[in-house]
């Protein structure tokens, strides 16, 4: 087959000669890395070092052979039952933060919550998480965290708060109390607001989500007469059309729509059908990269592009033209399929706009979404703020007209995009009140603060459709001297009940009693028991109107700015996660920092060398930009996809100091550049300009660490090819045959010298159903204790990560393809690291793992410099405390203060410096399974053994087990429902991984074939032989 | 008829004879119990609360079954006790109002049989003076480690003699070098003393080098063990009166031992199910390691003072506060070690790592829990392969075994000695 050029960055692309320096470098920085020049000039006579050495090893001598400290081991007083010290215990619980749902299982070990993962038995999301979710655990230790109840900023007790609060709010008479919280999807939080409204007449409550859905939500009232979301089914629809809808990323609530989209995105090689996604956007998002057509136009063309949408698919509407010629075609061929695929079909747009809303309820409309895709009978409660509410608040609380306001897990001092009005007007009201969690930018300017329970602290509910219900217990006991927020509201509305007690009352009468509400907080989860019937409705929303309002819209300027969320930090309200902050945008690859993403087009107008050194140096050119009459300085970081005239920007950064160690002072807040458009909040700005300040900033960008030197190592096809010929995608390792039948014998001289009498573990990973969503990378930090190692490492290419996510451009530099490849260590049978190793820290096991003994290890790095995958890393500093010496100790994130530590996972060691390591499958995972068999006396169920990162992944892309055994899955997947698709990476090194990749598909046409192409493939690949 | 049956009688009278009286035997040995079944089955459920002489939490036993009027009585009550409370039965109701109150904790898994063994084990128990629970299963020492011992002496000495020879004769030798150099007029060189000698100091130096290095490397190996670590415990508390003398299960302190990683030292609330009751220490006198008198009443008053427990009044009047013991066994943080794998699927004794912990009043680290010390047991010890079905799936050791290649499986061979079984 044809074999297309896949690229991490331009510089690999246009290969540079930088960039071949530095691929010929495992470690691309000369050693030592200190900064100090003195240091380095200083000289040391033989004498001197002799000296030295004789004292550092008389020092050592006699500071070993001081007494061994005396440990104490503690038992409690009176052992809890259900707690066995070492075994952990599972909650389950839901994260259900501004107005997200996912249930979880909450893993905890002698009392600590320590790592998160979906509940299966949620229909909802099924068993799926997000990147931000496996990281919330984090939270719960965050040091940054309020730890008492303040009144301006100095301690108090909850009785004096009460007490004082107390008498404010009599006090504040006819003016009404405001009670400001983003989007609550809790029944029972609910009850308890209303029965506070009863207390105080002049009572409101505002909902306002910094990202919001206003748009979608009015249009849906204009359309179909209720305002609220739809339940999306994406599993229902065989042609998905996004109009800028980040759905695996960002969109309402990802983890459900991942789960959901993933059902038909794979392959049956049986009977290969799958989804076809179309993705229209500005910039490239999460859901853009996995789409099968995507397509770029500016953000002033948003509703144009529906219109267009809509008027190809016969509705009767006046759309603008379309001048860009291929995304002209795209929305004729979008349209074809929706026409082809009329009742399992979807639109949905990420605009924020009312009128592109109602028209893409139009085309939803026409092409039968609507009982199929889309489910009215019962709705959602997530994102429900409306921002004319919220603008209306800030005016009122401005004109001085607010008694009192409370302010719940929102921070519009912040994220609003006046904020300055905001922050003046709540000076304004008599009473401010906060119960966020630690002093943000909100929390300082109120009077009081009341902070509320983290989630894994907590009770609650949360419902997500009409009737689908899921529960949050404690997992701890409250670290600090916090209080549930409902309790103080019941407090202050007069009540002695707790929150814990009105929560539980709500349900007995609900359910009919404790054993039933033992089973539900057993469960996690109530349901109906039969999913009920999608429903339908009736469309009434004036498309005229909307499209002449479209129509009349400003035509956009020469540059255009569109504001985005990343996938991990979201809308900022958890930065301050070290984790999150750490892990690499899977579109970008960057860490640490928000920065102006433009195309490689827009580059050169800045006067960047296309694709020169500039993406291999750390340091990229400051842009300023200016739009609306606010600026922003951001390093400027190239994208090849994005539209060549827009720039984007993510919000979420550039927090106070107060926000955490982790977030404070990293990157610039850019929510100050959304603007208000008399209805909603715009996202984007269709006038802006840029130049270069002539400074530059380091970026921490990961994507070009690890190269490949462009050895093939992901592989596709189109669906078309697939079914035509299932056998090309993979006719490269026909060549392996020439060998001998059996290439894992005859590719070598050597006898096979290891044996697997028992268990042999392998994993298999579907790149079809892999979207890069990160999930993994934070689960596997979480479960194995991957070090934190901050920015300035991450540019010296030290990240820590044991799996990490490769994402490969492929053709057109300005529309390119992505594929994404998780990579993690192949525990390859014949593993290149294993034979370096001079002190054998390194080897294999009988159960086919590649083993790293950390304490064996002397950090020589040969294992790394010979590893094909680039998968080993290498503590190049003392991120864990794990040395003897306090002051090595190099903590940037903040993970080491001996609150943080207690997320640590206790069955793993955390390793010192000058170690290398690497995934491991999750060995104690595994070790745990096989003994539960064990102790039982009977075999290994399939399935048992489950390493972090399968658990993580919503669409099931990755399935492990033991291969030696016939009837598990990996064993069927590789003998025999994947044969075609299945394939090792660099399988011709004879290293014979224990992964094996499936190789993806595109439902796209077939390309024709470039005759070129394939002779200057066949000179590269000849090239490479020699 | 009866001439038939009875001739057939006659004819077979030896055999069927034969039979009955095995019959009888069999029935009789039932009847009476298997008392070394029984004593199994007393340390796993009775012996927390009940000691054979005397009395615990529970009545001592000596003499049980001619107390209760009746044996299934004694079967009920053992079984459920409270039953036997509601049928008014008089000895029964006498002794729980005699205990406070305190029921008897019920063990319906408990069989007819297993409760007959328990019941011969005690009475063959009650045979013995108690005073013989001290002496049985003392110590027997090895004596191969002296005799090894004493032969290294002996080729010490042997070595040493010869050694002291050789130097004489090489004395000897060059005297009579000398002389016959001197005799036949070849002039010899002034004798060097030994100590200048060259060739005596390098071989010093060598053999310095050789032992110096031999202790800095064993003492270097040692650094960080502590084998036959002995602390001082806040608390005497004597492994030897709970585990040896009163035969309390390990595993009922120590219940973590079966499921966890750690065996878990018992919480308070686990002493006080019997030391409700047992307020008095009246078994043999105690000595520290230093022979230091131990009054053992007060030790158990520590821990009243722990738990806040008031002897007298027989009711909690404080809130606790936990022991802190000193940690005796300690692994580096790099190593796992999981006392379920070792109890249950190893199916091991806790002696093998531990001694002989029923003889020790304070512990001690027995083993010096190092890598060595790990992978040679490991290497040597056989796993359950055919009993537990999770080795079923080594088919290989199984068609081995079943030809009789090898007659058994180590850990090692299913993989118990590589790296990554205990260091992740």
């Amino acid at each position: 087959m044809e074999q297309k050029k896949y690229w991490k960055g331009l510089e690999e692309l246009h290969n540079t000669k930088e960039h071949q320096e530095t691929v010929n470098n495992e470690f691309r920085e000369d050693l030592p890395f200190e900064e100090n020049e003195s240091l380095l000039n200083a000289t040391t006579p033989r004498r001197d070092f002799l000296k030295y050495l004789g004292f550092t090893t008389a020092a050592a001598t006699i500071a070993a052979s001081c007494e061994t400290p005396i440990r104490k081991a503690i038992p409690y007083v009176n052992k809890p039952e259900e707690i066995t010290p070492g075994v952990p215990n599972y909650y389950a619980s839901t994260y259900a933060v501004d107005g997200e749902f996912v249930p979880l299982v909450v893993k905890t070990r002698e009392g600590r919550p320590i790592k998160l993962d979906g509940n299966d038995l949620s229909s909802v999301t099924g068993g799926a998480s997000s990147a931000r979710v496996q990281g919330a655990v984090l939270g719960l230790y965050d040091a940054a965290r309020l730890r008492y109840p303040t009144i301006n900023g100095t301690e108090t007790t909850w009785a004096e708060l009460d007490k004082q609060v107390g008498a404010a709010l009599s006090a504040v008479g006819s003016s009404p109390v405001v009670l400001l919280t983003s989007t609550i999807i809790s029944p029972s939080t609910k009850k308890v607001i209303a029965g506070f409204q009863t207390k105080y007449p002049g009572f409101r409550h505002v909902t306002y989500d910094a990202v919001s859905y206003s748009g979608l939500l009015l249009a849906n009232e204009a359309s179909y007469g209720k305002r609220a979301l739809p339940a999306y089914h994406f599993e229902n629809a065989k042609v998905i059309v996004s109009l800028g809808a980040d759905f695996l990323g960002t969109w309402i609530n990802p983890t459900e729509y991942s789960k959901q989209y993933g059902v038909n995105r794979k392959i049956d090689e049986k009977k290969p059908e799958m989804s076809k996604h179309f993705h229209f956007e500005s910039m490239m998002s999460l859901t853009g990269a996995n789409a099968d057509e995507r397509y770029t136009h500016k953000p002033s063309e948003t509703g144009a592009v529906a219109l267009a949408l809509l008027n190809a698919l016969g509705g009767a509407v006046s759309a603008p033209a379309i001048a860009d010629k291929r995304l002209a075609a795209g929305i004729q061929k979008a349209a074809q399929a929706l026409k082809a695929g009329q009742g399992k079909a979807l639109v949905v747009s990420g605009s924020n706009d009312v009128n592109v809303q109602i028209v893409v309820n139009a085309i939803n409309n026409l092409i039968g979404a609507n009982g199929t895709t889309i489910d009215w009978a019962s709705t959602v409660g997530y994102r429900q703020g409306i921002d004319g509410d919220m603008v209306q608040l800030v005016k009122d609380l401005n004109a001085g007209s607010v008694g009192a306001i409370m302010v719940y897990g929102v921070n519009p001092a912040y994220d609003y995009y006046d904020a300055k009005a905001f922050a003046e007007g709540i000076k304004k009201a008599k009473l401010s009140v906060t119960f966020n969690d630690r002093k943000d930018e909100t929390s300082e300017l109120c009077k009081y603060a009341a902070p509320a329970h983290h989630f894994l602290e907590s009770w609650g509910d949360a419902e997500a459709r009409t009737g689908y219900y899921s529960f949050i217990q404690p997992t701890i006991a409250p670290l600090f001297k916090t209080r549930a927020f409902e309790t103080t509201l019941l407090t202050w509305s007069g009540s002695t009940t707790t929150w814990e007690d009105f929560l539980k009352n709500e349900w007995l009468t609900q359910l009919g009693g404790q054993e039933a509400w033992d089973k539900v907080l057993q469960d996690g989860v109530v349901e109906p028991a039969t999913a009920p019937a999608l429903g339908g409705a009736t469309f009434s929303g004036d498309v005229n109107s909307a499209a002449a309002k479209i129509n009349s819209a400003k035509k956009g300027g020469k540059l255009e700015l569109v504001l985005y969320e990343k996938i991990a930090i979201g809308n900022g309200k958890e930065a301050n996660n070290p984790w999150l902050q750490e892990m690499p945008d899977p579109i970008t690859r960057s860490t640490w920092d928000n920065y102006a993403v433009i195309s490689n087009t827009l580059a050169k107008t800045f006067d960047m060398q296309l694709g020169d050194d500039y993406e291999i140096n750390a340091d990229k050119k400051v842009l300023k930009i200016k739009t609306n009459g606010k600026e922003i300085s951001l390093p400027l970081l190239i994208l090849p996809g994005i539209h060549p005239e827009v720039i984007a920007i993510a919000v979420g950064y550039g927090r106070n100091m107060n926000a955490g160690k982790a977030a404070g002072g990293v990157g610039k807040n850019a929510y100050p550049l959304v603007s208000f458009n008399g209805q909603t909040f715009d996202y984007f700005a269709t006038e802006a300009t840029a130049e270069a300040t002539g400074e530059k900033y380091d970026l921490g960008v990961t994507q070009t660490h690890n190269s490949y030197e462009g050895r093939p190592i992901v592989k596709e096809t189109t669906l078309e090819e697939f079914i035509k010929n299932p056998k090309e995608v993979n006719e490269d390792r026909e060549e392996l045959k020439q060998y001998g039948p059996d290439f894992r014998k005859d590719g070598t001289l050597y006898p096979d010298v290891h044996h697997y009498p028992g268990i042999k573990w392998g994993m298999s990973i579907d790149l079809n159903t892999c979207f890069g969503c990160g999930a993994c990378t934070i689960a596997c930090q979480a479960e194995n204790n991957v070090a934190v190692v901050g920015k300035e490492q991450v540019v010296k290419a030290h990240e820590m990560h044991w799996i990490r996510i490769d994402r490969y451009f492929s053709g057109d530099e300005n529309n390119p393809e992505v594929v994404f490849q998780p990579m993690l260590c192949q525990h390859c049978d014949n593993a290149p690291c294993e034979n370096v190793c001079p002190v054998a820290a390194t080897n294999h096991s009988s159960e086919g793992l590649n083993q790293m003994a950390y304490n064996r290890c002397i950090g020589t790095r040969y294992c790394a410099n010979n590893c094909p995958f680039k998968v080993r890393r290498f503590n190049w500093r003392d991120f864990n405390g794990a040395d003897s010496f306090e002051d090595n100790l190099y903590d940037v994130g903040g993970m080491n203060d001996s609150l943080t530590r207690m997320v640590l996972n206790p069955d793993v060691v955390v390793r010192s410096r000058g170690v290398m390591e690497k995934c491991s499958f999750c060995v104690q995972r595994l070790q745990d399974a096989k003994l539960t068999a064990k102790k039982a006396g009977r075999p290994m169920k399939d399935g048992e053994a489950k390493t972090a990162c399968q658990t993580a992944c919503s669409a099931g892309a990755i399935v492990f087990g033991n291969v030696n055994d016939k009837e598990s899955r990996i064993s069927k997947i590789r003998n025999e429902e994947q044969t075609n698709r299945m394939y090792y990476v660099l399988e011709e090194l004879h290293v014979l991984p224990s992964i094996n990749y499936l190789a993806k598909i595109r439902n796209k046409d077939a390309e024709p074939k470039a005759e070129g192409n394939h002779e200057e493939h066949h000179e590269a690949a000849a090239k490479h032989e020699a | 008829m009866y001439r038939r049956v009875s001739i057939l009688m006659r004819k077979h009278f030896v055999s069927v004879l034969v039979l009955c009286v095995g019959m009888i035997a069999s029935f009789s040995a039932r009847a009476a119990g298997d008392p070394t079944k029984g004593k199994a089955l007393f340390q796993q459920n009775c012996a927390s609360c009940h000691n054979v002489h005397k009395q615990l939490t529970g009545p001592a036993l000596q003499g049980v079954e001619e107390r209760w009027s009746d044996k299934k009585l004694l079967h009920q009550w053992i079984h459920n006790s409270a039953s036997v409370l509601a049928s008014g039965d008089a000895y029964a109701n006498t002794l729980f109002n005699q205990f406070n109150k305190t029921s008897m904790t019920p063990f319906p898994n408990l069989t007819d049989g297993d409760i007959d063994d328990i019941l011969s084990w005690i009475a063959q128990e009650s045979k013995n003076t108690p005073t013989d629970a001290k002496t049985t299963g003392t110590t027997t020492t090895t004596s191969g480690g002296e005799e090894e011992g004493g032969n290294g002496l002996l080729f010490g000495i042997i070595t040493l003699i010869l050694a002291v020879v050789a130097l004489i004769l090489m004395q000897i030798n060059s005297n009579l070098n000398k002389l016959a150099s001197e005799k036949e007029g070849v002039a010899t060189p002034e004798p060097v003393p030994f100590y200048k000698n060259k060739a005596y100091i390098a071989l010093v130096i060598v053999l310095l080098f050789i032992v110096g290095g031999y202790f800095t490397i064993n003492g270097a190996i040692g650094l960080g063990r502590q084998k036959d670590y002995m602390p001082q415990q806040p608390i005497f508390y004597s492994h030897k009166v709970h585990a040896g003398i009163n035969q309390i299960n390990c595993l009922y302190c120590h219940a973590g031992a079966e499921k966890s990683k750690h065996a878990m030292i018992p919480s308070e609330n686990i002493c006080m199910n019997c030391h409700k009751v047992i307020s008095d220490y009246s078994g043999p006198q105690l000595f520290t390691a230093e022979g230091k008198k131990v009054n053992g009443s007060a030790e158990i008053q520590k821990l009243y003072d722990h738990v806040g427990w008031d002897k007298t009044a027989k009711e909690y009047t404080k809130p606790g506060t936990p022991i802190e013991w000193t940690r005796i066994h300690n692994l580096p943080d790099h190593v796992y070690f999981n006392h379920s794998q070792h109890v249950v699927a190893g199916k091991q004794q806790c002696q093998t790592c531990h001694g002989a912990i029923t003889e020790m009043d304070e512990v001690h680290q027995f083993a010096d829990l190092s890598m060595g010390w790990c992978i040679n047991c490991h290497r040597t010890t056989k796993v359950q392969f055919a009993d537990n079905k999770y080795y079923s799936i080594f088919e290989k050791f199984h068609e081995q075994v079943k030809e009789g290649k090898i007659d058994s499986v180590t850990v090692e061979m299913v993989g118990g000695t590589e790296c990554q079984k205990c260091h992740y």
